[in-house]
Parts: structure tokens; sequence; C-alpha cells
């Protein structure tokens, strides 16, 4: 998939099959080749003013076809910090 | 305090406009993120992993508490209801939205404060004792030095292209607490034997991916001299540095490849070659600077107020004022440092709610003044000793009592993994389940002084190399690896660790550090022996032996 960060919130969002963005994972289009990939990078970076910074990053597909982000870095991304926040008020 | 005068008022708020402007362009598409890029930069606005980060800069770690107010406004209105405190007083929120980004800046304007070279290649915000101008026998407090340094150089031509960033930090105390060893400049007040005041310049310091101790230059150029050195200095970097190799950008591998000797006579004769351009400061233009500073109009008040001694009883209270309470230069005064490293909680972290409150008490207990020092922490630099009970309390309510204070658990993190966009690994989550394994106050206090830093990538805004222990998270095959030094110091005395073994993984991290804590109790000659001081006296081989033996 290809994702970036939302410019006029800099929200985490994946490219879509429709060339928009969504902030949903299981919205973005999954792409299995390198050309594919190149493509569908090259069509979301054409969109400078949605979102900034596109690159590819991988995805596992567990059964069922549920999209799961492929490394720490994007599972962060997805989920949010991994840490608990709470600083005491 | 520091009193702003019309210009820079101006100035901050033509900025503001100027940014409005840019981010209007920028969200039609009129500007590209090319073009913005270098543009939102030079107003501390990075991307993040989820979001814009905005950094902005506390000068010389001072704060009103109309000014820390105004950052829990931020905090609450435009971010998600808190803040983080960098290691170069600084603050960072994470969740800012562009769009909302000018009205952030503009409320900031409002109480004086900017972002302005909190990011790109140019002067950074010059740092400074959080102590300063009320720690005991201080040369002279050196934010007049700082603010005379920060208006020469803020959007300064010369200065604003860089090959690299640059950072200046200052102390006038005897004992570091300004880290200045690891600056591209550090500068030294003391008096010459002529008890003349000045400073003993040194450069070259820095850590990220080739870490150096800065050496001394010049053991002493005046005052009125320094911005004119100064400005000799850069202009040797701005020729020399090199441009085409960020790696290689930083002064310090200037300074390393042409040797300090060399390198000191090119710029001394650069400064000669400049002769005079204006910038030797007269007395008028350093008074002028040194008035607008304000100073609180103390009382006459006693060492051992009845309070105290009565207060002394109190298991927790004393605990607390012998870790976090230090001497203050006027007499029945003390600096009290607030630490915002609770057990369990994000190094350097602050709810909106804490900054109000802490503001509150400031006004009610510290003649309306906070500090930011750069391990991650507040101080409250006036408090009246006979208050001190009564601020326990209240701090104590607020979560920022906690009596670590240079502690094992005050660990100094960067935000690592789980916000910046550089890392390879967390920082976050090992301070967290290292201040849980350290949680008990009685074992932090017999193991005493020791610092605990880490950063999520080589680029060290955790300043890993110069922790007692430094922690480093690298990325072997897609996991998180650790990477752990020991023996480094960041005072007067800063040196850079030495690896003790094999990177770890994630998950051991904490036992690791156990047990080097472990070996250096078995190790240490007397308890009054520091860790840092065990490791320089034995060397790293004993601990490794310890701790790598059953791994
Ligand atoms: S040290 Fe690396 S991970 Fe940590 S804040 Fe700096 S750039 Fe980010």
């Amino acid at each position: 998939m290809v994702t970036a960060n939302r410019t006029w919130d800099g929200a985490v969002v994946y490219r879509t099959a429709k060339q928009g963005w969504s902030t949903e994972l299981s919205d973005s289009a999954i792409v299995t080749t390198s050309d594919e990939a190149r493509a569908l990078l090259a069509e979301a970076t054409a969109d400078d003013v949605g979102a900034v910074g596109p690159y590819i990053a991988p995805v596992e597909l567990k059964d069922g076809g549920k999209v799961k982000p492929g490394n720490l870095r994007e599972h962060i991304r997805a989920k949010g910090v991994t840490i608990d926040l709470q600083v005491p008020a | 305090m520091y009193a702003y005068d019309e210009l820079d008022r101006t100035l901050i708020n033509e900025r503001v406009s100027e940014f409005r402007d840019q981010v209007t362009r920028r969200l039609s598409g009129e500007l590209t993120e090319d073009e913005f890029k270098i543009l939102r930069l030079q107003n501390g606005v990075y991307l993040q992993l989820h979001a814009y980060m905005f950094r902005v800069a506390i000068p010389y770690g001072t704060l009103s508490s109309k000014q820390l107010r105004r950052f829990a406004h931020v905090a609450r209105r435009y971010d998600r209801g808190y803040g983080h405190f960098t290691t170069r007083q600084n603050i960072q929120f994470n969740w800012i939205k562009l769009a909302e980004l000018p009205d952030a800046l503009a409320d900031l304007a409002e109480v004086g404060i900017h972002a302005m070279q909190t990011s790109g290649n140019n002067m950074r915000n010059v740092t400074s004792d959080q102590w300063a101008g009320v720690a005991p026998g201080e040369i002279e407090d050196p934010r007049i030095w700082s603010e005379l340094i920060r208006q020469h150089t803020t959007l300064h031509p010369e200065f604003s292209f860089l090959p690299r960033k640059f950072k200046i930090a200052i102390t006038a105390a005897e004992h570091d607490r300004a880290a200045i060893k690891i600056h591209d400049i550090g500068l030294r007040l003391h008096k010459n034997a002529d008890g003349e005041t000045g400073f003993e310049v040194l450069v070259g310091g820095g850590l990220g991916r080739t870490p150096f101790i800065a050496k001394t230059i010049k053991p002493f150029v005046s005052g009125r001299d320094i911005l004119s050195y100064i400005e000799a200095i850069l202009r040797v970097y701005n020729q020399y540095g090199r441009r085409d190799n960020i790696y290689k950008a930083r002064i310090k591998i200037l300074v390393h490849e042409l040797g300090i000797e060399k390198f000191a006579k090119e710029v001394d004769e650069e400064w000669k070659a400049m002769g005079d351009v204006g910038l030797t400061l007269d007395h008028t233009a350093i008074e002028e600077v040194r008035s607008r500073f304000s100073y609180p109009a103390y009382e006459k008040l006693p060492h051992m107020p009845d309070e105290l001694k009565q207060a002394a009883h109190d298991k927790l209270f004393e605990r607390w004022r012998k870790n976090s309470v230090s001497a203050h230069k006027v007499q029945g005064y003390s600096i009290v440092t607030l630490s915002l490293k609770p057990v369990g909680g994000p190094p350097g972290d602050a709810s909106a709610e804490q900054m109000d409150a802490v503001a509150d008490l400031a006004d009610k207990y510290s003649f309306g003044e906070i500090r930011v020092g750069h391990e991650q922490n507040l101080a409250l630099p006036h408090v009246a000793k006979r208050d001190l009970p009564a601020l326990f309390k209240a701090l104590d309510r607020l979560g920022l009592a906690t009596p670590n204070v240079n502690l094992v658990t005050d660990i100094i993190a960067c935000p690592g993994l789980d916000y910046c966009s550089l890392a390879n690994a967390r920082s976050i989550p090992i301070a967290q389940e290292l201040t849980r394994r350290f949680a008990n106050h009685d074992t932090a206090d017999l193991i005493g002084r020791l610092h605990i830093n880490i950063s999520g990538c080589i680029n060290a805004c955790g300043h890993h190399h110069v922790g007692h222990i430094g922690i480093l998270g690298v990325e072997k095959n897609g996991e998180e690896f650790y990477q752990i030094t020991i023996g480094g110091r960041a005072d007067e005395n800063a040196q850079l660790g030495t690896l003790i073994g094999p990177a770890v993984p994630y998950a051991e991290v904490a036992d690791v550090i156990e047990d080097i804590v472990e070996a250096y109790l078995a190790l240490r000659d007397r308890p009054e022996e520091l860790f840092v001081d065990t490791v320089k006296r034995l060397g790293v081989e004993p601990i490794r032996e310890r701790v790598y033996a059953t791994r």
C-alpha cells in the first residue's frame, strides 16, 4: 500500500483504489508487484495538495482478507502511540 | 524575567502573519510541499508519524506564569491536552493541525513566545543553565549573554543557511547544568586574573552519528568581544563546513578534521581580518539588555524558618526536600525542581492541567517565574523556604513531587518511534518500564545519582552518549534492539560512554539495566561512590563480565 500524512492536519492516510485518501488501512489499495507499487506511488505523489510524503509500506494480509500493518512503524502509525499517555492531572 | 522590546514584538507578530499566508497558500495548493517545507521548518513545524509537530522555543529556559498558561491553552485548544519538554529548552506539541497552526502561533505571540529557529540549518535556541540568576556562586547571570547572542543571530542572513543546525549553550556556574561540552559552541563565563568577566570558548561538541566532546578554542574572550568572536567562528564554519554530506556538515567534523589548533588559527585570522565590524559590545549595550531582566524583590528571610523545622518530621516532605530542593543565592530562598518523571509516565510530558497549576504555584510561591532544564524537568527558581511545606503538598497532588531528581528514574528520553519519523525504536516505553523497575525510592536513593539517557536513533536527541547509562535504539531485521553504553556524562567533566556489549532486544533492556545497576552496587567501594565514578575507576570490563556472563 501507499501511505502519507494528510496535508491539513497531518493525519495518517492510505491511498485508496479510487484515487483518494482514507484514514482506514482497510480502505487502502493493496498491490503485490513492484511495478504496481511504483504506479500507485506515482499517482499518489501527484496529489501534493491532499497528502504529504507518500511512500510504499508493507502490509500483512490475514486470512479472510483482513489487512494488518506490515511492520512496527506502520503499526504505530495505524494504531497510535504504544504507551500509556496518562500524565497525572 | 526578560521584557521584550517593541522591535521583538513587531518581529514576532509579522512572522505570524507571514506564516498564516504561507499556510493558506499551501492548503490551497499554491505552494507545493517542497516549497513549503523550508518555510514550515523555519517556524518549528515538523511532520512526524501521526501528525505535525510544533516546536516552540523557551529562550534560556525562562518562562513567566502567563507564558506557561499559554502553553496549557495551546495544548488544550489545538493539541491533545499535553506538551513535551525537550532536552533543548523547547516544548513540543505532537498533534497539532497545520490548518490551526497560525492561530496557535498567534496565541503564543501575544505572550512573546515564538518558534523561530527551532528547526532548520540555522542558529537554534541559545540555551543556558536553568538556575541562571539564582545559583549560588554564579559569576553573573548567563542569560544576559544568551539574550545578546539571540538578538544578534535571530534571522541573521549569514546564519540562516548554515551547513547544518548550530547550537550554543552558556553556563556561569561551576557545575555545568547546560551541557555546554556537547554543543557546537559552549561558553563558560568566568573571570580572568584581572577580574574581568569573559568566556572560555569551547567548540565542536555534539552527539549524533559522530559524537565529540567540545574542545577549548580560547580560554578567555572578554564579554565585549564575544559576538565578534562567535561571528569569526561561524564565518570559518560557513566557509569550510561541508554542505555536500549531511553527516559531515556539523562544525564538530570540521574541528575534528582540521584539528583544534588549526581551526583556532583560522578563527583568529578571520577575527583579526574582520576588524571592527560594529560587533564590539560596549557597556551601554550590555547594560541595556541587563536592565530588561527583572529580578524579584526578595525579602529578608531567616535561613531556617519555623515552617521548615516543623515539617522536618514529615518523612515524605523531607525526602522530597533533600532530593528536589537546592540552595539559592539569596538567604531564605530555594530553587525547587519539579520532576516531570513520574513512575510510569513519559519523561518530560506535562498535561495542560499541570501547566496551569504550575503557573498558579509560580504566581503564589516563585514571583511568577518557571524554569525549564535540559533534563526535561521544570523548576521554580525563587521559593521562600517557609513556603516549601505548602508547595510540596500542592506539587504532590499534581504528581509533580516525585523525589527522583538526578536519580535512576529521572530518565532523559526522546520521543522515539512512538512519535518520531526518524526513529528506529521506541524510547518512551523503555523509560516507563525502567521507572517501574526502580519505583522504590529507597532503592533509588541507595543507588544515588545515576543518569539514564535514551535515544530512539543515532540522532541522539536523548543524549544517550553522555548518559551514565546510555540506551540507543537500533533496528535489526525489522526488530527493535538497543545498544547500551556506560560511563558517559554531560557535565563539566563530559565524556562519551563506552559500549558494554552486544545490542539487546526490546524485552531484555530493563533486565540488562537492572543487572548493570546491581553490578555497580556490588563493585562500588563505598556508598558515596557514584555509578559514573565506579565505571571510571574500574573501566567497563568488570561490569560487562557480570552483566553478560549469563547472557
Ligand atoms: S533521537 Fe532519533 S528517534 Fe529520538 S527524537 Fe531524535 S530523531 Fe527522533
